[in-house]
């Protein structure tokens, strides 16, 4: 620990500018007086009862969490313990990006098994347009569900071919192509295609790819996005997918065909052109951005 | 039990984006990621409790992740702690823990970044 910082500790220790216990509970009461407290907490309360932040640290670092009465009160006030948890492993495994592959996994495991019923469907199918095997006219078998299922498929397709396009056809981005330009730059070439398929504007996408990568750039003569730093293709594309999440698909349908416009104050909404739903979405803040030369620029 | 009166309200608090309601900036948490020169980078927090000392919080991540950091006092973001390398993870997994960490509700908390 630096010289410079050991008197600021000391003093804190004295008098804790984190509220008592009490008082932060105090704040979720309706007692307007415990609240006030809440808010300027008075030094000789310090005395008495050992900051809630200080009694958890000091126990981490000696003993390790051990069950106290005060302790345990103090998570609780955050509320549903079960939900935070199911939360927090989302979270985690978004940040890991293991999500997608155990997905794209599983899509093939079914993908697979999708198949395998296909044959065996065949084998004992006959020809349905020529109504040969089970669906012979006379035939009294109970036709098996994935068999009418496909049967409705396929006559969809041949009679009514918007429809099923319409149905299967998914939402498709391409990825991100990104390259490197020098060092510490890299491009994002095919931003305005991505743009146009999800029907945003470039300036949206690129201040929120900004903002979430902490970072700036430009656009260059063939309306690429520089970008400043060192990002992956995958990186990019995590992004792009939030983005996606965040300002594209539809919450109510999960349908990407949405608009984004302006509202009466100041808001953007996105309007649905699937099911007519709005919302409104958070404006793009860049947030706290931390100086980096800051020394440099000091010494200079 | 609760009488709405006497809930402290703060009139002069941001508007939440989402939903229009009053409350404060700081009670939603951001763990953003910046690229320094090279392979390195710089974990910021803000937003978190006041409830929390930033210090003793800063000197715990600086033991418990081996790395360096310290706080700012930023005109709109309050208390900043900023920490070298990549601690986003480990940021949330502290905020969010129930026995080890602050036990903080994940959904105050963003994590930003690729
Ligand atoms: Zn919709």
């Amino acid at each position: 620990m630096s010289a410079a910082e050991e008197p600021k500790e000391t003093a804190q220790s004295h008098t804790p500018r984190t509220p008592p216990l009490s008082a932060a509970l105090g704040a979720f009461n309706t007692d307007p007086s415990q609240a006030a407290a809440d808010e300027v907490p008075p030094p000789e309360d310090g005395g008495l009862d050992l900051s809630l932040l200080k009694k958890k640290k000091k126990k981490k670092k000696v003993e390790g969490a051990d069950g106290d009465a005060e302790d345990e009160a103090a998570p609780a006030e955050d509320g549903g313990l079960d939900l935070t948890i199911k939360k927090k492993k989302k979270k985690a495994k978004k940040v890991e990006g293991t999500e997608e592959d155990e997905f794209t996994a599983k899509l093939k495991q079914l993908e697979v098994k999708d198949a395998e019923e296909a044959e065996e469907a065949a084998q004992e199918e006959g020809d349905m347009e020529t109504g040969t095997g089970v669906w012979s006219h006379q035939e009294s078998k109970t036709i098996p569900y994935t068999l009418l299922l496909s049967r409705f498929f396929t006559v969809l397709s041949q009679k009514n071919p918007d429809h099923s396009l319409s149905g299967t056809k998914s939402y498709k981005i391409p990825p991100p192509q990104c390259m490197r330009e020098g060092n510490r730059k890299t491009v994002f070439a095919n931003i305005a295609d991505i743009c146009k398929r999800m029907k945003r504007t470039e300036e949206h996408v690129t201040a929120y790819l900004f903002a979430e990568l902490g970072t700036n750039g430009s656009v260059d003569g063939s309306r690429r996005l520089v970008i400043k730093g060192r990002f992956q293709q995958k990186q990019i594309e995590n992004v792009v997918r939030k983005y996606i999440i965040e300002y594209v698909t539809c919450k109510t349908c999960r349908s990407p065909d949405t608009e984004l416009n302006k509202g009466e104050n100041r808001l953007y909404f996105i309007t649905c052109n699937n099911c007519a739903s709005r919302r409104s979405v958070t404006a793009i803040k860049t947030g706290f951005s931390a100086q980096i030369g800051k020394r440099k620029k000091m010494q200079g | 039990m609760s009488i709405e009166n006497l809930k402290t309200f703060d009139p002069f608090a941001e508007a939440d984006d989402d939903t229009g309601d009053t409350k404060k900036v700081e009670n939603h948490i951001h763990i953003r990621i910046q690229q320094r020169n090279g392979r390195k980078s710089l974990t910021t927090v803000t937003g978190l409790p006041a409830k929390f000392d930033p210090g003793k919080i800063l000197t715990f991540f600086r033991k418990e992740f081996a790395c360096n950091g310290n706080k700012v006092n930023d005109e709109k973001a309050g208390e900043v702690i900023q920490l070298q390398g990549d601690q986003r993870k480990k940021v949330m997994d502290f905020l969010v823990d129930k026995k080890a960490g602050l036990g903080l509700n994940p959904d105050n908390i963003t994590v930003h970044g690729a």
